[in-house]
């Protein structure tokens, strides 16, 4: 067989917490430029870590995500009407303490990256982007802030992100900071005092459709793993284990978020991905609005579905999709076994005409083509939470 | 894991366990770890033919596909059918009842060419020094 893992090349970047990891005994893998932890076979590995995130808490290093700060010193607004020219969704709406999902487009309507946008302050702005767009990204904001009164600055390397993910979350970090996370609704955040150090950003996000936290603390080596070893200390009665990219994949897969070169790309637009919802086109201009405008008004030609596997096989990134008679229809974007669902599930674009539930999709898999059909989505939806929990009744 | 005494290994670290002129052939415990918790394997069928150093398999675990190379040129006779449903036998138990064809050798002297245990031992200390290096 091939060898899986990428050896690490020199010019890899690494987290804070590298050392933690290869301590930890991670399998560690090339993410976008970074050495990161793709699983810890040590404590179980991916479909154990998975788990753990479904059923109590899990803990990832996720400092390779980058932070853009945008703010304003003189003119009131002019960093609110930078980000609404940046992103498609309507920062306006956005109370101070509250964050929402969205995306930077090109003129095209295609997508730079997709970025959690936090509102820290009137006129002061926190945009969460993708590892691998890090450069890139700073620059596209950079470049079309200019003509705004608006002060960008780059804090990627200033902040160790840590996500504390699972039903356990709240209890878990309620142990380790005064701020009270109970008032804290998803998609919002606080500052608080989170093991000793003091104003720490504490959102209520995260990447795996389950619930959880995103904290932000200061990135030097020695505070990041006194963090991250008293979250795993103050987790332990729960049964947290730290876990790898490789989960946090399957865990997004299953609650249909997109990740960018697979769902999402400078290839791909809004329409196309399903995301109408962050995308207001009633706000005031934004970068790609026209571009959308005339491509509804043209109509799609591919759209973004969820398979679920029929036959044996995993449909994998990138595979073929095709229909019936064996032309090719469309392509897959990600796919993996579900281990919530122990099942083969996968996303992908397919021609509008194919996109009903229970349409037949045929994935080549290596000389096969198997059959997928299409379901509804997100494949994982989490529970609601009752208000008291409450016994089962045992008859 | 101890790496039998009596088989031979590849590069691509499969294995082969010679009696006679039928060969059993598998995936090491090296392989196993890197590639994590099996989930699907796919198998030729009794009858085909295999060339050694071409692909006649995959072992996919969740995050990963992995082609298999036939580490010697054959006719399957059997496959390992347990795996269908069991797949995570190839984790707990890579040199024996992770097994994965059994071909009939065309050529037993492609079996020479291969390493034998002391040196497949000393070939994945290399790759592990050179993958935390």
């Amino acid at each position: 067989m091939e060898s899986v893992t990428t050896p690490p090349i020199a010019e890899l970047r690494k987290t804070p917490l590298n050392a933690m990891h290869r301590r930890l005994g991670a399998k560690m893998v090339n993410f976008g430029g970074w050495d990161m932890p793709v699983e810890y076979p040590a404590s179980g590995g991916l479909v154990a870590e998975h788990k753990a995130v479904r059923s109590s808490v899990g803990l990832f290093d996720v400092s390779h995500m980058g932070d853009i700060r945008a703010h304003t010193g003189h003119t009131p607004g002019s960093a609110l009407a930078a980000v609404q020219h940046l992103s498609m969704n309507d920062a306006s709406k956005l109370a101070i303490g509250q964050a929402h999902y969205s995306a930077m487009l090109y003129p095209e309507g295609t997508f730079v990256d997709d970025v959690i946008v936090h509102r820290l302050g009137d006129d002061d702005f926190l945009l969460v982007i993708n590892a691998g767009t890090r450069e890139k990204d700073v620059s596209w904001v950079r470049e079309n802030t200019k003509a705004f009164e608006c002060a960008v600055e780059d804090l990627s390397d200033a902040y160790t992100q840590l996500a504390i993910q699972g039903p356990r979350a709240q209890e878990l970090l309620q142990k380790l900071t005064d701020a009270n996370l109970a008032v804290i609704k998803n998609y919002w955040f606080t500052h608080g005092t989170v093991c000793g150090l003091k104003n720490i950003l504490i959102a209520r996000t995260g990447y795996t459709g389950e619930d959880g936290f995103e904290i932000y603390v200061p990135s030097d080596v020695a505070t990041s793993e006194m963090v991250w070893t008293k979250v795993i200390e103050a987790g332990r009665e729960f049964g947290i284990i730290p876990c790898g990219l490789g989960a946090r994949n399957t865990l997004r897969l299953e609650a249909k978020m997109a990740l960018y070169g697979h769902e999402i790309s400078d290839k791909i637009n809004v329409w196309e991905a399903g995301l109408d919802r962050y995308c207001k086109m009633g706000k005031s201009d934004f970068i790609g609005r026209a571009a959308l405008e005339r491509a509804k008004a043209a109509g799609l030609t591919r759209a973004l579905v969820g398979l679920e596997m029929v036959d044996r096989g995993i449909a994998r990134d990138e595979y073929c999709c095709c229909n019936e008679t064996g032309d090719v229809i469309g392509v897959i974007t990600s796919g993996s076994p579900s281990p919530t669902l122990s099942k083969n599930i996968a996303l992908a674009y397919v021609p509008p005409a194919m996109t009903a539930l229970g349409t037949p999709i045929y994935v080549q898999i290596r000389a096969q083509k198997c059959k997928a059909q299409v379901v509804a989505t997100p494949f994982y939806k989490r529970p609601k939470k009752t208000a008291a929990p409450q016994a089962a009744a045992k008859f | 894991m101890a790496y039998p005494a009596n088989y031979r290994y590849t590069k691509e670290h499969e294995w082969v366990d010679v009696k006679g002129d039928v060969a059993a052939i598998g995936i090491t415990d090296y392989a196993q770890h890197e590639l994590g918790d099996v989930v699907f394997v796919e198998l030729p069928k009794v009858g085909a033919k295999i060339e050694a150093g071409k692909t006649f398999g995959t072992v996919e675990s969740v995050k990963a596909v992995s082609d298999i190379y036939a580490p010697a040129s054959g006719e399957v006779v059997e496959a390992n059918g347990d795996l269908q449903n069991t797949p995570e036998k190839i984790n707990s138990d890579p040199h024996g009842a992770g097994w994965l064809i059994k071909i009939r050798l065309a050529n037993p002297a492609e079996i020479k060419a291969l390493m034998d245990v002391a040196a497949y031992e000393a070939y994945i200390v290399s790759q592990s020094k050179e993958a935390s290096a």
